[in-house]
């Protein structure tokens, strides 16, 4: 069976035709560069996104603190790992790229922060 | 008062890699003017991924792609950043006034470059008919109230059209537990990026209407709820093809226009459909010495492309400074 995927590994967004079988992929056309065969293979067999999201900081110069999954998660735990995240206070400076919460709901990604953060001045 | 050799407007991506750029092609004495507390500009509320691909050959967060430039700028002593500046007006002979807390300067650069971005269309320049309730944001503010503020303007969301601010904000205001009921595109397609469509919308299976747009918005003091209905070829309603969503909330994503008022102050000429200076070429305006590069001089839809446009702005304005000695 053929599907039809659109690539979401950058802004290009090639058109990708998937060969399924049993649920396995056996081949990717359309794809520009590698990222796309390896993306049409977790769309196909196990969907992953990096979650992007903000959380609230406590007496820091800022109000929100910018964080991503520091890898993909399951698109299944989005919603949860939200509810994970609102629960979150941000009470420290941090760098870029620091940890914010260690492996969100068991999936192995760490949630870092994607700012520098300061304490209010 | 004070002279400078290089004034730049704007401390978003534009203004900071044209900063960078001037001074590692050789301009000494740099000021950067930034109306916002902090530099990075839009980047800043952009939380999401997608930047820095081309430039950087790294997918990055807003913030994050802002950072590697903010490491940049205030490495150098060389370029001074002037934080929470406001420039209210631009003379034809260059000279800026600005206000900043408690103080009104004046700067006269030799060579100057804007570096002003670009604002959001409003739902007045898509003419929307109905009631003026609250409720009715543009997709970008939305996202500074979330993003940055802490706020969520409210949980039942129509967003009206399908520019990639207003994809992502979908999909935002899906994440931070709000409902978007529609994107409604008066287009054949899509205007925003054709993985914004697949991240944003189909992940969270919200609907999209496509040759669709809003026939009218009803509310007292809040939005309740909206008509929406079909259009033809030739955009006119499609008789009997109308129907009723509920919300509070109204997001507008219809594009995007430079900002390029002060320039217009000064005198240059604007090309009265874009917004964008007329000129030969690219970053120069019909004034010498002034150049406008970023958003201001052409929508982009890449962050990068900012970067690469801004780069060679930084280059020829240091051309101009070294052909004037």
């Amino acid at each position: 069976m053929i599907k039809k995927i659109t690539c979401i590994e950058c802004p290009k967004g090639c058109s990708l035709a998937v060969d399924i079988e049993n649920c396995k992929v056996v081949s990717v056309t359309g794809n520009e560069c590698p990222k796309g065969e390896k993306h049409a293979k977790a769309e196909v067999e196990n969907p992953m996104r990096i979650l992007t999201t903000a959380v609230l900081a406590e007496g820091l110069a800022v109000k929100m603190v910018p964080a991503r999954t520091d890898k993909p998660i399951p698109k299944s735990l989005l919603m949860e790992a939200m509810e994970a995240v609102k629960r979150i206070r941000v009470e420290r400076p941090l760098g870029v790229g620091e940890v914010i919460a260690k492996d969100l709901l068991g999936t192995g990604a760490d949630l870092v922060s994607t700012r520098r953060v300061e304490k209010t001045s | 008062m004070v002279s400078r050799d290089l004034v730049i407007v704007g401390g978003g991506p534009a203004g900071m890699a044209a900063a960078v750029s001037a001074y590692e092609n050789g301009v000494k004495d740099i000021l950067v003017l930034e109306r916002d507390q902090y530099l990075g500009g839009i980047l800043n509320q952009c939380v999401h991924t997608g930047f820095g691909l081309e430039y950087f050959k790294e997918i990055l967060t807003g913030p994050e792609y802002a950072e590697r430039f903010i490491e940049k700028v205030t490495r150098v002593p060389e370029i001074e950043v002037s934080l929470k500046s406001f420039v209210v007006h631009l003379a034809k002979d260059k000279t800026l006034t600005y206000i900043k807390p408690g103080k009104l300067e004046t700067v006269r650069p030799k060579a100057l470059i804007m570096a002003t971005g670009c604002r959001e269309k409003t739902r007045e320049m898509v003419h929307i008919p109905g009631t003026r309730p609250a409720g009715i944001f543009s997709a970008g503010l939305a996202q500074k109230l979330i993003n940055i503020e802490g706020l969520l303007p409210g949980k039942e969301v129509v967003i009206v059209g399908s520019g990639d601010i207003g994809l992502i904000m979908a999909r935002r205001f899906t994440l931070e537990g709000a409902k978007v009921n529609a994107v409604v595109e008066i287009q054949k397609q899509s205007r925003g990026l054709l993985r914004n469509v697949v991240q944003c919308l189909e992940d969270f299976e919200i609907p999209l209407y496509f040759s669709h747009k809003i026939a009218k918005i009803y509310g007292k003091d809040r939005v309740e709820m909206v008509d929406i209905v079909k259009v033809d070829e030739q955009f006119n309603e499609v008789a009997g093809s109308q129907f009723r969503i509920a919300c509070d909330t109204i997001l507008v994503s219809v594009g995007l226009i430079p900002e390029n008022e002060l320039i217009e102050m000064a005198g240059v000429e604007l090309d009265k459909n874009t917004n964008s200076p007329v000129s030969d070429e690219v970053n120069e305006t019909s004034i010498p010495g002034i150049f406008v590069c970023g958003n201001s001089f052409k929508v982009y839809d890449l962050v990068d492309s900012v970067t690469k446009d801004s780069v060679i702005a930084g280059r020829i304005a240091a051309e101009y400074l070294r052909s004037l000695k």
